[in-house]
């Protein structure tokens, strides 16, 4: 079953696009992440799924209830963690839980072992009776997640879960996140620039960019579509082009000659290598230098969204929030 | 919705008790308007006779002028010749308006901060949304009030003699309904908008001329044709009048027709004003 599905969902803000026809949909159990520059609509896209923002066009549902006309229901499966931090710092990180656990109508007593042990889960035991804040901008990121698994969501939407975090607490995060879809089989879907991240976590991952899909598969199958490993490599001394002698080889696709170095693009590199290696030997070729450069998401996403960093529009509004999360990240 | 509305209530009470600071910064504004304004001016003080002027009069005259005199002052001042006591009534609606303003801000910050957002994404009835920042802004102005008139009463505010538990509790509902009106209004303005600057503009376009075109601080009828006009019409001047009634409340009288019409007024707006305020507020929070 489908727990997450996208039919040409479109939202215009006047003249704006933010999404643009965009179909999809995720399984039970997945985690699905929307990988985009800022300014792309993922967060959009969010806010749709979540009721917060209605679609313009198509239609958008998440465990089989229409987010437009079934609201209601909608929203008691589904949890978020949104972009901003949005914990109360006035209030201790307990009241924060129970004020969520109301708002999820999840009855006190039930709400108090719950809350016990995702505190625990988050590592957050020690500083539930202290005001958020004290808290570290992970330790509230934390919170934060904390809050969205009161009420045991079917689906949860994780909007920039590690925006401006350490490495360390990225990691906790990261292992979480996982945890959840293991022990609870919580379908997710995560939003993010981090290429890592998304390497990282998601099954698949559709990469987004001026509000439309521009690709949409498995990390690994994103990589390959690149075309392959690249083989870098310099002769130990001057001598004529060898392009031609090269692309000759078997398994070779496509070679570049950069100054002294060839750049030769191969399906498979750890195999191809060796066979080139002999075949140069054979040739009486003597190798100077050789290195294996494996695709990154990275460069698939480059290779869909362009190279140079775009000036994205966005409200001012935003960017204020966004300036105001990362300062409260630092505290 | 009423388990939603106690428990987001509660949430803002609970950031409000913890943070002192903002608390006595909000007392701040009035008492200084107290102490310096209220009791810098002294009515008799101000048209008290020259004794050389007074020694010319006859002598029968001399003795019925300051009698005169006060009561002239006493009439147009709602029954009492110290000008402290007078705005001291007043200022107790004025606190009113001023928290009222503040739900606009909390709403601001909740907006930006993405909590409301949070809450749009929560299943809650919207209505407990809005509902519950109107209640946490009339507890919070209920609560001033108790204050201020502490206050008030420490720097010298005169009651009438015959002023007990029933005027309290009569001046305390005016101000409850004034509290409820204003605060439902501030929300409706306020729900849509996103930036404090806009709502802070729109506060002091409101604040200052609801303040002084009102009897709160002056008489209305010492006030040009046109500033009356309004100044009927303002909630402040009915919920101060009221107030006023009940803390001059003596043994030589209580005018209570004219807090019947006071609360008549008082208990319209208050209906119509947070009924149409709280329905305007929860459209504002539809999707877009």
């Amino acid at each position: 079953m489908h727990v997450i599905e996208a039919n040409n969902l479109t939202k215009r803000f006047g003249n704006l696009v933010a999404v643009d026809q965009v179909s999809f949909s995720v399984e039970e159990g997945e985690i699905f992440g929307f990988l985009g520059p800022n300014g792309a609509g993922k967060t959009t896209t969010i806010n749709m799924f979540t009721t917060i923002l209605n679609p313009t066009e198509g239609s958008a549902k998440v465990g089989g209830f229409n987010v437009d006309k079934q609201d209601a229901k909608v929203r008691e499966i589904v949890g978020l963690v949104p972009q901003d931090l949005t914990v109360d710092e006035d209030l201790t990180g307990m009241e924060n839980m129970m004020l969520q656990a109301k708002l999820y109508h999840v009855p006190t007593k039930v709400a108090k072992e719950r809350i016990r042990d995702v505190l625990n889960l988050v590592r957050l035991t020690d500083a539930a009776n202290r005001r958020v804040e004290t808290y570290s901008g992970g330790m509230r990121k934390l919170l934060e997640l904390a809050e969205g698994l009161i009420h045991h969501p079917k689906v949860l939407f994780l909007d920039e879960p590690t925006l401006g975090l350490d490495v360390q607490t990225r990691v906790v995060i990261w292992e979480y996140i996982k945890k959840l879809r293991d022990e609870h089989r919580i379908t997710m879907f995560l939003t993010t620039h981090y290429m890592e991240e998304a390497d990282v976590l998601c099954d698949r991952i559709a990469i987004i960019d001026h509000g439309k899909i521009v690709a949409l598969d498995t990390p690994q199958n994103l990589k390959d579509s690149l075309g392959g490993d690249i083989i870098e490599l310099e002769f130990n001394r001057k001598m004529d082009d060898q392009t031609k002698t090269l692309s000759s080889l078997p398994q070779v696709k496509d070679v570049k000659k950069i100054g002294d170095m060839y750049r030769i693009k191969v399906p498979k590199g750890e195999k191809a290598l060796p066979e080139i290696m002999e075949n140069m030997l054979r040739m009486n070729l003597r190798i100077g230098r050789v290195s294996l450069v494996k695709p990154t998401l990275d460069q698939v996403y480059l290779e869909y969204t362009g190279r140079s960093l775009r000036e994205t529009q966005s409200e001012t509004g935003e960017i204020w929030r966004r300036m105001m999360t990362l300062r409260r990240m630092q505290g | 919705m009423i388990e939603e509305t106690v428990a987001l209530t509660k949430r803002e009470v609970k950031k409000w008790m913890k943070n002192p600071f903002l608390l006595f910064m909000m007392l701040v504004q009035p008492v200084i308007w107290l102490g310096l304004f209220g009791k810098a001016m002294n009515l008799t003080g101000l048209i008290s006779v020259p004794p050389d002027l007074l020694n010319q009069l006859p002598p029968q005259f001399q003795d019925q002028l300051p009698i005169l005199l006060n009561r002239m002052i006493s009439e147009t001042f709602g029954g009492t010749t110290d000008y402290f006591t007078y705005m001291a009534a007043g200022m107790l609606s004025v606190i009113v308006l001023f928290t009222a303003m503040f739900t606009g801000m909390s709403v601001v910050w909740d907006r930006r901060f993405g909590f409301l957002n949070k809450l749009l994404v929560a299943p809650i009835p919207r209505g407990s949304i809005v509902l519950a920042k109107v209640t946490s802004s009339v507890i919070r102005g209920m609560f001033q009030v108790l204050l201020v008139f502490g206050i008030a009463f420490a720097f010298g505010l005169q009651v009438g003699n015959a002023f007990g538990i029933l005027d309290f509790f009569g001046m305390l509902s005016a101000l409850f309904l004034l509290s409820l009106g204003l605060s439902s209004m501030f929300l409706a303005i306020t729900i849509r908008i996103k930036s404090h600057e806009t709502v802070i503009a729109v506060a002091n376009l409101l604040n200052l001329p609801l303040m002084f075109a009102s009897n709160a601080l002056f008489p209305i009828k010492q006030m040009p044709e046109w500033l009356q006009t309004i100044a009927r019409v303002n909630p402040i001047s009915y919920a101060a009048d009221a107030v006023r009634t009940f803390i001059l409340h003596s043994s030589a009288g209580f005018d209570a027709a004219k807090v019947a019409v006071d609360f008549q007024f008082l208990i319209g707006f208050a209906l119509i004003f947070s009924l149409a305020g709280i329905l305007i507020a929860r459209t504002g929070l539809r999707k877009g």
